[in-house]
């Protein structure tokens, strides 16, 4: 075998070598990343009882309340599954809207209301102007109820 | 035209000199529609269940230069593979040209995030797993920079950092794929997977535009920036000390 060819195989090995850690890391991402806690993981007291963490999921469409002083708001987190209550002081992102992906970062209190610090919102998929959004709005609750129904019977 | 006459220095010396205006003003003409047609003749803001304001048009800059930081890499990866292989010595100056533009484009893509997180999501930054990949790229960038400036003698510089690159590979994969599933209640990122039938063409097309121009500019900055490397390289041999020495008397 030539230099040069010696050289290749190597680069190819390290190529290979390359691709099994993308695999791994992938597959961890996938499987056991703890960015957030689903409310169902928290009902069954999966969630650390000592420290912050986050939950993530759906608020729940008209479980958001203003409370009197102004700032402090409460609503509900969903996975489909279970609701957890959440309690926030400040002010919410823009995107943070009912039915809509969020994700809080807080304790869990003794009465099982989750004392949110910090509340981040997600973003849609969909980048469209308000006019051709309208129309296609149906189509997109009618895929929403579809995706739900869905998720429930698994 | 034989293409391999280009690899060595000499030729490809004069060949990127001539490349570098068109591809600057490609970079021009195609980043100015960007600006204009994205600023300016898209729609105030976004509807239906992405209702983003203003804001939203970072988006323009945001995601070219986000995909130009995937790209470069693989570009700067590629070039330090053919250069351990075949030991050509123009492929690890290009590697080499490569990186600090590689590392701009990461740098406006994170800076761009944070900017655009704030408003939308509520935070300039958060550790999901997109945002930290697309920070550890930035690192290896650096570190691609940094390693090659360690090292004294250029061969051994070369072969070092082209080996860094290469195990840096495993970042552009884990970048592009950590998003969202669909379903927003299962999965681990700010980030949601869209496709391109999911943005309008009158976003999509200035934001390929802004694409094109940043790959035209990338071309443009990176032949210039290896110029300087080549004529610093070669500055012993004969051609480079003419081409010096005109440049001197002009």
């Amino acid at each position: 075998m030539k230099a040069r060819q010696k050289r290749l195989v190597l680069i190819g090995l390290a190529l290979v070598g390359v691709a099994g850690a993308t695999t791994l890391a992938l597959s961890a991402l996938q499987s056991n990343i703890s960015y957030f806690f689903s409310p169902s993981q928290i009902m069954a007291s999966e969630h650390p009882t000592d420290a912050v963490f986050r939950v993530g999921g759906l608020v729940v469409p008209d479980s958001l309340a203003r409370q009197t002083d102004g700032l402090t708001v409460h609503f509900n987190v969903t996975d489909n599954a279970a609701v957890v209550p959440v309690s926030y002081t400040g002010i919410l992102p823009d995107l943070f809207s009912e039915g809509q992906g969020v994700v809080a970062k807080g304790r869990i209190g003794g009465d099982g209301v989750f004392y949110a610090e910090e509340v981040l919102a997600k973003h849609d998929e969909s980048y469209m102007p308000p006019e051709v959004a309208d129309t296609l709005q149906t189509a997109h609750v009618e895929h929403l109820i579809e995706q739900t129904t869905g998720s429930l019977k698994q | 035209m034989n293409w391999f006459k280009l690899a060595s220095p000499a030729a490809f010396y004069p060949f990127a000199g001539r490349l570098i205006p068109r591809f600057g003003l490609a970079a021009l003409v195609l980043v100015l529609i960007g600006f204009d047609w994205g600023f300016f003749l898209t729609s105030d803001q976004l509807g239906g269940s992405n209702p983003q304001k203003e804001y939203y048009r970072i988006i323009f800059v945001h995601v070219p230069a986000a995909w130009m930081s995937m790209w470069l890499y693989l570009v700067l990866a590629a070039w330090s593979a053919i250069g351990l292989v075949f030991n050509t010595r123009l492929s690890f100056m290009m590697a080499k040209a490569v990186a600090p533009t590689g590392a701009i484009f990461t740098f406006l893509a994170l800076w761009t995030g944070a900017l655009w997180g704030r408003p939308s999501w509520g935070t300039y930054w958060d550790w999901d797993p997109r945002l930290t990949s697309e920070l550890l790229l930035f690192f290896l960038y650096i570190g691609y920079i940094a390693l090659h400036s360690a090292i004294d003698d250029t061969r051994r510089a070369d072969r070092a950092a082209a080996l860094l690159a290469i195990v840096g590979l495993v970042m552009v994969p884990v970048i592009f794929l950590s998003i969202n599933c669909p379903d927003p209640t299962q999965c681990a990122s700010l980030h949601q997977r869209s496709d391109p039938g999911s943005i309008h063409l009158s976003i999509l097309i200035p934001m390929l535009s802004m694409t094109l121009g940043f790959w035209a500019y990338s071309f443009a900055a990176v032949f210039a920036r290896l110029r300087t490397i080549i004529l610093t390289r070669e500055a012993d041999s004969a051609w480079a000390r003419e081409v010096i020495a005109q440049e001197a008397r002009t």
